[in-house]
């Protein structure tokens, strides 16, 4: 098992929708809300995702194909 | 001897030990040294700083290492220039240049690597390691190599030629990423968190990070201890652009300068512009962007210090610059022609942001501004190379120079 701290960002179309919720039940993943800031316009969530690593993988790979955009929650790890 | 005490939450304020962790626990927020201002201001002055030797190591009381067992390779005090022509050029005759390309790895980076190696030696740590565009992983394989320690170095596969090298000559395991931005920053996110390494810029980020703070040093120090009206830097993840001004507050805490009314604006590529894009919609929440952009040594879509760069543009009345990828090839341009100064993609970001924000009259002219120049041009070579002027290609013969160059004038000197 392993966990990650991802940062989601939403845009303005996929505020309405459970992503998070569904992420929960499409995948064998517990999901831990850390932190969040979401408005009529857009959102992003601070969320602890626990599970394999390869189904965390799935799982991410299913809320970017959604229209989130997931990102290490401190930040881009490349730097120049 | 390092005055430093413990690591403390930027956010939440709380303590943690002075160990290999970067995130607070409790809120994520970034961890960032802390020191015993009282003993530095007791322990250090103008002369005894200034006789020492001319590298970032004579600001040892404000770095979180031990100075004397410490990995130094010469980085820092490089020059600082007054840029009469570009200033000129620009309408901005106190115009000054900190061209850190001047560092034993030619960019910056060497400042952070400096402090961030020679802390994870203290700490223990055999393996170096980053995930970099090009200037960090020159200086990482550098240190590494100096400090005795592996060092392991993933980059992105289209790296520019010039950087690729600068990383091999020192012999670290190299490892090139095929695949996008987004997958290369994943596999090193997943890396950092499960290899006993020391990343630099991930576990050992808050000491890394203070070694930004000795540009700021510098710079009051070679303005004959002042701090500058007006700072313009590259803003990339946004640590450099925030440490030096800390280096100018922590100057003036521990008496050695006035207290700085230092404006602080920032230059970034318009093909990565999360903080510059922010800024001009007056958001303090930027939104994180894919790079497109020739400066690759600023193409970070998610900021570490985003947030905390838009704090200190509005809190010193500063401004944000967003220029294309023409501009900064016709800055690094201007720059190379007015002051000799052959700077890399980054520092064509600097200078067009320069010439942005004073066109714009977000500089005013009487300030003293400093333009931080982070990066040598022989990196990105390619970003110039097929625009420059070609050679006139000639026999070996007078007739044919002159008719190439020109006849000689009149009078031939003695």
């Amino acid at each position: 098992m392993a966990v990650r701290r991802l940062r989601f960002t939403f845009p303005q179309d996929l505020i309405k929708e459970p992503v998070i919720y569904l992420i929960g039940r499409q995948f064998e993943l517990v999901t831990n809300i850390r932190m969040a800031d979401v408005d009529e316009r857009t959102g992003w969530v601070v969320l602890e995702l626990e599970g394999e690593p390869d189904e965390i993988a799935r799982g991410v790979a299913w809320a970017e194909s959604r229209g989130v955009r997931v990102d290490p929650v401190t930040g881009d790890v490349v730097e120049g | 001897m390092s005055y430093a005490r413990n690591l403390r939450c930027r956010e939440c304020g709380r303590d943690y030990p002075l160990a290999a962790l970067h995130v607070c626990e409790y809120c994520f927020g970034p961890l960032e040294a802390v020191y015993d201002d009282e003993a530095i201001r007791a322990a250090v002055s103008r002369e005894a700083i200034a006789a020492r030797p001319a590298t970032l190591w004579r600001y040892r009381e404000f770095l979180p290492c031990e100075a004397d067992s410490a990995v130094d390779i010469g980085a820092g005090f490089t020059p600082l220039l007054h840029a009469r022509n570009l200033g000129k050029a620009l309408g901005l005759p106190r115009l000054y240049l900190k061209n850190d390309t001047a560092n034993p790895t030619w960019s910056f980076k060497d400042r952070v690597v400096a402090v961030a190696s020679s802390r994870a030696r203290e700490l223990g740590f055999e393996k170096l390691a980053c995930a970099s565009t090009g200037n960090l992983a020159n200086s990482v394989s550098a240190h590494a190599a100096a400090a005795g320690m592996e060092a392991v170095v993933v980059i992105p596969h289209d790296l520019e030629a010039g950087k690729v090298l600068g990383s091999s000559i020192y012999n670290p395991t190299l490892v090139k990423v095929r695949g996008n931005y987004d997958a290369v920053n994943r596999l090193c996110a997943e890396l950092a968190g499960s290899r006993n390494w020391a990343f630099v810029n991930v576990n050992v980020r808050p000491y890394y990070a203070e070694g930004s703070k000795t540009l700021g040093f510098e710079v009051a120090e070679q303005l004959g201890w002042r701090a500058p009206d007006h700072c313009v830097a590259p803003i990339a993840s946004g640590s450099l652009f925030v440490k030096i001004r800390k280096g100018l507050d922590e100057f003036a805490r521990a008496g050695l300068i006035d207290a700085p009314r230092t404006r602080m604006s920032g230059a970034q590529a318009a093909g990565c512009s999360p903080v510059a894009t922010a800024w001009a919609e007056g958001s303090m929440n930027f939104r994180p962007q894919r790079p497109d952009t020739i400066a690759k040594s600023l193409a970070i879509g998610n900021p570490a210090d985003g947030f905390y760069s838009l704090v200190q543009l509005r809190d010193t009345d500063g401004a944000c610059a967003s220029v294309t990828d023409e501009e900064i090839v016709a800055g690094m341009r201007l720059l190379a022609e007015t002051e000799g100064v052959f700077a890399e993609t980054a520092g064509g970001v600097t200078v067009a942001g320069v010439k942005q924000l004073a066109e714009r009259g977000r500089i005013d002219p009487d300030e003293l501004v400093v333009a931080f120049i982070t990066g040598a041009g022989f990196k990105t070579a390619e970003a110039v190379a097929g625009g420059l002027a070609p050679a006139l290609e000639i026999d070996a013969t007078v007739d044919s120079f002159e008719a190439a160059y020109g006849p000689p004038a009149e009078e031939v000197p003695a």
